[in-house]
């Protein structure tokens, strides 16, 4: 198998395992996600072991990152700048109110495509659309604050 | 109930092994708003064949879980078509323009000590916490 070949069966297994891991876990049930973000009614507690069972191996892999290569591909991620701009923080309140309106992020809402009816089918295409129409909205907003 | 926290702990670690492989196999972070974002505006073309392959293992292995182990899934989401869609927009544009989401930020950003990643955890999880008391207040649009 070339090396092509081996990255796309990586990303199949890390995709899969990822969706079986949001449905598990509760991330597909948006009664588990909106009550998580309850912290001032009935708080759910599960996301926080969701949260903190996926940081572990995480934290571990950037740990064994350090120094290395990528076993397909010529290099890790460029440590990410660290300031925290307008877009970040706009961007992440808007996203928090639409995670807290339907109870779904990105992950869970592909996860969910097959088996969340015509809720998951519609939510799927707004977010394909409000992403489509990011590069154009993101430089009105910025022509528009420079002036 | 009392064996959700272990099948968290469970699900959790089943995502954190799948952004572990996608970061040491194949050197990318996996952020689903990233993977699927750079498809939908065509900003990272050369990639494209791995992020489809991601996504159809992510949107087929739930379903098939389900049905080899007959596992009760329902996402118990909203009927309500505005709300449905007004919640993608949002999650849509918001996500592209901070450059990441609950995986990206979240488990892989918080786990490398990215300080962008922890404070857009802070704003999203803040922006989400207030949305749902408002609803459940305001509107008792939610149970």
């Amino acid at each position: 198998m070339g090396g092509y070949t081996i990255k796309r069966l990586i990303a199949f297994c890390s995709g899969s395992l990822f969706g079986v891991g949001l449905l598990l876990s509760g991330m597909t049930d948006t009664s588990k996600v909106q009550g998580w973000l309850d912290f001032f009614g009935n708080w759910d507690p599960t996301l926080a072991f969701v949260m903190g069972g996926a940081m572990i191996p995480m934290f571990l892999a950037w740990r064994v990152s350090k120094g290395r290569k990528p076993i397909y591909a010529e290099n890790f991620p460029a440590e990410p700048q660290s300031n925290i701009n307008r877009d970040l923080i706009l961007g992440s309140a808007l996203f928090g109110v639409g995670w807290g309106l339907a109870g779904l992020c990105p992950g869970p809402a592909i996860a969910s495509l097959i088996f969340g009816g015509s809720q998951s089918a519609l939510f799927v295409l707004a977010m394909l659309l409000g992403m489509r129409l990011t590069p154009q909205i993101r430089s009105q907003i910025s022509s528009s604050s420079a002036t | 109930m009392e064996t959700d926290w272990i099948m968290g702990l469970v699900g959790g670690l089943m995502i954190g092994l799948a952004a572990s492989l996608y970061l040491l196999g194949n050197g990318r972070i996996m952020g689903a708003s990233g993977i699927i974002g750079g498809l939908v505006d065509k900003s990272e073309w050369s990639s494209a064949a791995d992020r489809i392959v991601f996504l159809i293992g992510l949107m087929l292995a739930p379903s098939i879980f389900i049905f080899i182990f007959d596992f009760e899934a329902d996402t118990k989401a909203t009927t309500n078509v505005i709300i449905l869609i007004l919640a993608g927009l949002l999650v849509g544009f918001g996500t592209r323009l901070a450059n990441g989401c609950t995986s990206g930020h979240g488990v892989c950003g918080i786990s490398r000590l990215s300080i962008r990643g922890i404070a857009s955890t802070i704003f999203y999880i803040s922006a989400g916490a207030v949305t749902v008391a408002l609803l459940r207040n305001l509107w008792g649009a939610i149970q």
